[in-house]
């Protein structure tokens, strides 16, 4: 396995640094940096093109700018880069620190959520193929795969940001927008537990009833300024997720790691009391602490209970553990929700990727560059979304004709199994390959995501460098990107030795 | 009665090691089977022979034109297509519609679209004006033509560097196939839309250039595939039968193992039309694509994004065409690739 990761990221050095090599030269290539001096008409024009030949080298060839790039670059080992200096003489390695660290937030962020809720989607799909929900996530996905990503961006600037804010200084749903709003939910599950048209019925009709009562509750007591989910919320949400884990990893007939789940729900509660201190006010260490404790605390839950299933009840436990963490912090985001709204009463800004100079307490600051990512998240997740669910809905259903497959429905295997065990892990095994693919489409979507969201980020400064046909920025560009595409097809190549032993060479 | 279980005496013209079964016998292996095989309980189809029989060919094409959704996505494209070209006329060609692109006028009416659906009204500015007056309706078919022109272009170029390059590369192995790798793995560190925004960018704003940059971007995908296919088509009989005889490989590339790939490259075609529809605008909308005074529909939403709230409609047109024909390609390529491997199509089931 070591001697795998080793030579994979051995190649992936070499196509990185073939790929800088390529790069640099086209971008040198594009054009004349000194195009605008050369037609200027001011009189200090010629000290300017002097600056600027001496900010980017131009007086050496194109291989020289490259070594002196590169051995820049190279020192990076000892911890002092050197990345050069653009056009108008500033450093790029500070502005790069800058602009690295929000562009990654939101591709790594879409990223995850694309694969988790694309895949799930695809999956759901496969297994109720030729239902509603098939036809409905098979047109979606059409859709989202024809979206030019910078007008949906556009869009979502004015009604996501402009009209929201409007919306949230006096927010109200309308009885038309509840039933419709209860109609989609009703529809979308009833298609999704499937079953005959009487049982269709009753989960649309009960889902409808409790979706409609759920908006107008909220509605009447002002939840969308003041939310807030509170422990019965949280622990029920856990205890969802822990039956939900167990039952697709061993089925309702195994007590031990039910019991190990709700165990772990348990434990949670207390420590949501013992911590509730830290929980109100923390830092990022402190939570990063917390979260430690609750996933130790989980594996040591799952170790008395397992038995002879430890593993899969460690497992269970943690994931519980992790969806109880999730909710408490989700609860407490909820909370802040009205203080936040208070020290900014338009919330999302248009512009930019947190509000300068803000200060609040803890949670309201995640607000500030929360809500910021809302939008350009969702973007990027939308339209890699589309590739992830037809993939998998296209591999399920390879894997489900497959004879191994009819082998355990024909030996009784209840479906849970067949499903989740049989063709689950096999048909994720393609996936894996697209996904290394897919980050560099969505850095490429993050490009103009950011152009169209006034980020100050990777895109920007790769536009604006290459704009002045200067190097500089758009190598660092490419030195972050590049790096993170590796690393995510490292990743995606682990994954897919996780699930295939066959590739362990 | 005499035992069933002994076998017959020899001699006795009843020892059954004749294979002619006799027509006397009706508990005989051979009687039994050749009395049912004609009979309901066969489980070979029942041909119906008064029906026509079809080429591979009609059966493609009877596939694809009973794909309703591939249809009515070509008729879209078609509608799409004529509109553009009938209304301003394409070179020399004059077209019908009487204003032109570049010329500004007063503006009338908030420059507020005159078109409605109901009642059906096509007025004077159907699409509405911009904010110098010039009409949009022009403006945004002279972009839909710009756009269009790039993506076929592109189509056809992509699909005959990829295909030559890929089947090379299949057939040969060797160095060409190590390149068209490495070049694949270079796009997984170099995003395709910002490789395309640097060549963008030295191609200057013509359409032409443009269309050659992002040809030279596009390819590897359709590259793959054919390689892919080759290299399991460079294997079977009738491969070797024809090297056996003494084919040169470029008739075996060209006469025997691409007509077979021919499914996928139609295929993947079309998707790249439906990608490059997307790039194309995406470039635009940065800067590095179609530069003014040219346009085209990424141009158009890049230049009017700031009006959306004074003046929505110059920014819904341009980006509802785009999506438009982005949608219906991909769903024409939908079909057919329903068309040419009907396996996955709910039809065969």
């Amino acid at each position: 396995m070591l001697r795998f990761i080793l030579r994979r990221l051995g190649v992936s050095a070499l196509i990185l640094f073939l790929g800088s090599v390529f790069l640099f030269f086209i971008t040198v290539l594009s054009g004349d940096p000194l195009e605008d001096l050369r037609e200027s008409r001011e009189r200090t024009a010629p000290q300017q093109m002097e600056a600027r030949i001496r900010n980017m080298n131009l007086n050496e060839p194109w291989y020289v700018r490259y070594w002196i790039w590169l051995t820049g670059v190279a020192r990076c080992v000892t911890l002092n880069c050197d990345l050069g200096t653009d056009s108008r003489g500033a450093d790029i390695g500070t502005a790069l620190v800058n602009a690295a660290g929000s562009t990654l937030r939101l591709v790594t962020l879409a990223t995850i959520l694309a694969i988790i809720i694309g895949v799930t989607l695809g999956i759901l799909a496969a297994i109720r193929q030729y239902s509603g929900f098939d036809y409905a996530v098979t047109f979606a996905a059409f859709l989202f795969f024809s979206l030019p990503v910078f007008w949906v961006a556009v869009l979502l600037k004015e009604y996501g940001a402009i009209r929201f804010n409007n919306w949230i200084a006096d927010p109200a749903i309308s009885l038309t927008a509840t039933i419709v709003i209860a109609l989609l939910v009703a529809f979308t599950l009833a298609s999704l537990l499937g079953g005959d048209m009487r049982r269709r019925l009753v989960t649309g009709g009960v889902s409808a009833v409790v979706a409609f009562a759920a908006i107008t509750y909220f509605d009447s007591v002002g939840w969308w300024r003041q939310p807030a989910l509170g422990l019965p919320l949280i622990i029920l949400v856990a205890a969802a997720a822990g039956i939900l884990l167990t039952y697709v990893a061993v089925g309702r007939s195994n007590r031990k790691i039910f019991y190990a789940a709700l165990t772990t729900v348990a434990a949670g509660a207390v420590g949501w009391f013992v911590f509730n201190g830290w929980i109100v006010t923390p830092t990022y260490p402190l939570l990063l602490l917390m979260f430690g404790i609750s996933i130790v605390a989980a594996i040591v839950i799952g170790w008395f209970w397992g038995g002879w299933d430890r593993n899969i009840a460690i497992w269970v436990s943690i994931g519980t553990a992790t969806a109880f963490a999730f909710a408490t912090a989700l609860d407490q985001l909820l909370r802040n929700w009205g203080p936040f709204l208070e020290r900014k009463p338009r919330p999302i800004s248009t512009i930019g990727s947190g509000s300068p100079n803000f200060s609040g307490p803890f949670w309201t600051g995640v607000w500030d560059w929360g809500v910021q990512l809302i939008l350009p998240t969702i973007v990027l997740t939308v339209i890699s979304l589309a590739g992830y669910s037809r993939y998998t809905r296209a591999s399920m259903l390879e894997t489900i004709r497959q004879d191994y497959v009819r082998t355990a429905r024909s030996k009784g295997l209840s479906e849970r199994v067949v499903i989740s065990k049989h063709a689950l892990r096999n048909a994720l095994i393609p996936i894996t390959t697209i996904v290394a693919f897919d980050f560099a489409g969505l850095i490429g979507g993050a490009v103009v995501t950011e152009t169209v969201f006034g980020w100050k980020g990777m895109g920007a400064m790769f536009q604006e460098g290459l704009q002045r046909v200067d190097p500089g920025p758009v190598m660092a560009f490419y030195l972050v990107t590049g790096t993170a595409a590796v690393f995510m097809n490292m990743m995606a190549d682990i994954a897919y030795a996780f699930l295939d032993p066959r590739i362990r060479t | 009665m005499p035992d069933n279980d002994q076998p017959e005496l020899p001699g006795s013209g009843k020892e059954r090691l004749s294979p002619i079964p006799d027509p006397h016998d009706p508990g005989s292996v051979q009687h039994r089977e050749t009395a049912v095989a004609g009979e309901e309980f066969s489980v070979e189809k029942q041909i119906d022979l008064t029906q026509k029989s079809y080429s591979q060919g009609e059966l493609i094409r009877r596939r694809f034109f009973h794909h309703r959704g591939a249809m009515i996505s070509l008729g879209f494209l078609l509608f799409i297509t004529l509109m553009a070209v009938s209304s301003i006329g394409y070179g020399f060609i004059p077209g019908w519609w009487p204003k032109d692109y570049t010329v500004t006028s007063t503006v009338t009416d908030g420059g507020r679209p005159s078109l409605s659906l109901f009642p059906p009204v096509w007025g004077e500015q159907p699409f509405g004006q911009d904010d110098v007056g010039k009409d949009y309706f022009a403006l945004t078919m002279r972009g839909t033509q710009r756009s269009l022109t790039i993506a076929f272009t592109v189509g056809i170029l992509t699909t005959l560097l990829g295909t030559v390059i890929g089947a090379i590369a299949g057939y040969f192995r060797g160095w060409v196939e190590a390149i068209l790798m490495r070049i694949t793995d270079l796009f997984i560190v170099i995003p395709l839309l910002v490789l395309a925004a640097v060549l963008g960018q030295s191609s200057g704003g013509g359409i032409w250039p443009l269309a050659i940059m992002l040809s030279l971007v596009s390819w590897t995908g359709l590259a793959r595939l054919v390689r892919g296919e080759v290299l399991s088509l460079r294997e079977r009989e009738f491969v070797t039968a024809a090297e056996a005889i003494g084919t040169s490989p470029w008739r075996i590339i060209f006469k025997h193992i691409l007509p077979n790939t021919m499914g996928t490259i139609i295929v993947s075609a079309t998707l790249t039309i439906a990608t490059v529809i997307l790039l194309e605008s995406a470039l635009s909308f940065l800067g590095f694509g179609v530069k003014a005074p040219d346009t085209s529909l990424g141009l158009l939403i890049s230049t009017y994004q700031n009006s959306f709230t004074v003046r929505p409609w110059l920014f819904w047109w341009p980006g509802l065409i785009i999506l438009g024909i982005a949608l219906s390609v991909n769903f024409l390529g939908d079909g057919l690739r329903d068309a040419f491997d009907p396996r996955q199509s709910r039809s065969s089931d």
